[in-house]
């Protein structure tokens, strides 16, 4: 059995999974900026026989 | 299973499936806004200069946690929640999430939270961040909230916490000037709620959760207020010769809690007759007024921060 027709149950967790994949794609990008500013920093430094 | 029968959704509880805001009023949204107003603050008066992305991520992994205590609060609270008028509407009682979805879901953001705040940040910001949510849960929630009436002093600890934890989360260090605005917050609350007990009818007896009013009585309560405020009053001013402090927060705890004093002697000085009177206008506008006394308190604390680049700020 296929559900062809689109239900009013199929619109409302639309609206909720569409809410939780915004807020994934916003921790991607959270966490992206965090690597960016972490790795930018003065104080970080990867030592000589770790980047070897 | 026919198309047909997924039209009787009412029959399955369709209906009442949870939508992506139910969960979001899980997290508790107008105490978050509190939260990462003095998280915020405690972040920016720290005497280092932070990473905006870091200072961001921060603030939202503070705000994540408290609002994951709120959804555990609600877990725990349902029945209380279901007989207030007051929280009735709220996802667990409203049946559009159930306590274990709302258990999960709160414990499951409090984890991340904590770990996310511990690697954008350091391990005392997120330690402290997990001793707010087990303090709020464990110790206000299941243990004092419904055995003692200094329950919302005890619970006041567990919202005075996040400008720490965005001091912390800057420095890595917790200092006189981080407890002091803890101590602000928590000193700030019982007055705040207990003027607020003073003129609504709240049900809390109905819940069973003994309030001040009730327990110890009216003029109790009034005394209650009147203490907790010359405590807070010597406090915040205190604060303003910290490093925190300078001539604007300074000239604004003045004023603000000259204001503050004077209410509370006037809810002080006053019997339930003289309240009933003017339908509580001195316990009114003392609530009022203790809304705009935190806000500003932190908002003079932030100007200070902001304006000492440019040599107006701080002492």
């Amino acid at each position: 059995m296929s559900l062809s027709r689109q239900h009013e149950m199929h619109k409302r967790r639309f609206s909720r999974n569409l809410g939780l994949g915004l807020v994934l794609a916003a921790f991607v990008a959270l966490v992206f900026g965090l690597t960016i500013a972490k790795v930018s920093d003065d104080d970080f430094a990867v030592t000589t026989e770790e980047a070897n | 299973m026919s198309d047909a029968s997924l039209n009787t959704s009412k029959v399955q509880g369709l209906e009442d499936e949870a939508t992506f805001g139910d969960f979001f009023a899980l997290l508790k949204p107008r105490v978050m806004t509190l939260v990462v107003f003095t998280a915020f603050v405690g972040l920016i008066a720290a005497p280092v200069s932070v990473h905006p992305v870091v200072g961001f991520a921060a603030i939202l992994f503070i705000a994540v946690g408290g609002g994951a205590s709120g959804a555990l609060n609600m877990w725990w609270d349902a029945d209380i929640d279901a007989v207030m008028k007051r929280t009735a509407k709220r996802p667990i009682p409203a049946g559009k999430v159930t306590r274990d979805e709302a258990f999960a879901f709160g414990i499951a953001l409090s984890g991340f939270a904590v770990v996310m705040l511990g690697l954008a940040t350091n391990l005392l910001a997120a330690g402290l961040l997990a001793f707010t949510i087990f303090f709020y849960i464990v110790i206000y929630t299941m243990w004092l909230k419904r055995w003692t009436p200094q329950n919302i002093v005890i619970g006041g600890a567990a919202g005075a916490f996040p400008p720490m934890i965005g001091w912390a989360a800057a420095t890595g260090s917790v200092s006189v000037e981080a407890v002091l605005m803890f101590c602000l917050t928590f000193m700030w609350t019982p007055p705040h709620f207990w003027a607020l007990a003073l003129f609504t009818k709240m049900d809390y007896d109905n819940a069973q959760v003994p309030m001040l009013t009730v327990t110890h009585g009216r003029r109790s309560t009034r005394v209650h207020i009147l203490v907790y405020t010359v405590l807070l009053a010597a406090l915040a001013i205190g604060l303003g010769f910290t490093s925190v402090g300078g001539p604007i927060y300074l000239a604004v705890a003045v004023v603000l809690n000259l204001n503050f004093l004077k209410g509370a002697v006037d809810i002080w000085r006053r019997d339930e007759a003289a309240s009933e009177a003017d339908k509580y206008l001195a316990e009114r506008k003392f609530f009022k007024a203790s809304l705009l006394y935190l806000f500003a308190h932190f908002g003079a604390i932030a100007a200070e921060a902001l304006l000492a680049p440019y040599g107006l700020g701080g002492w």
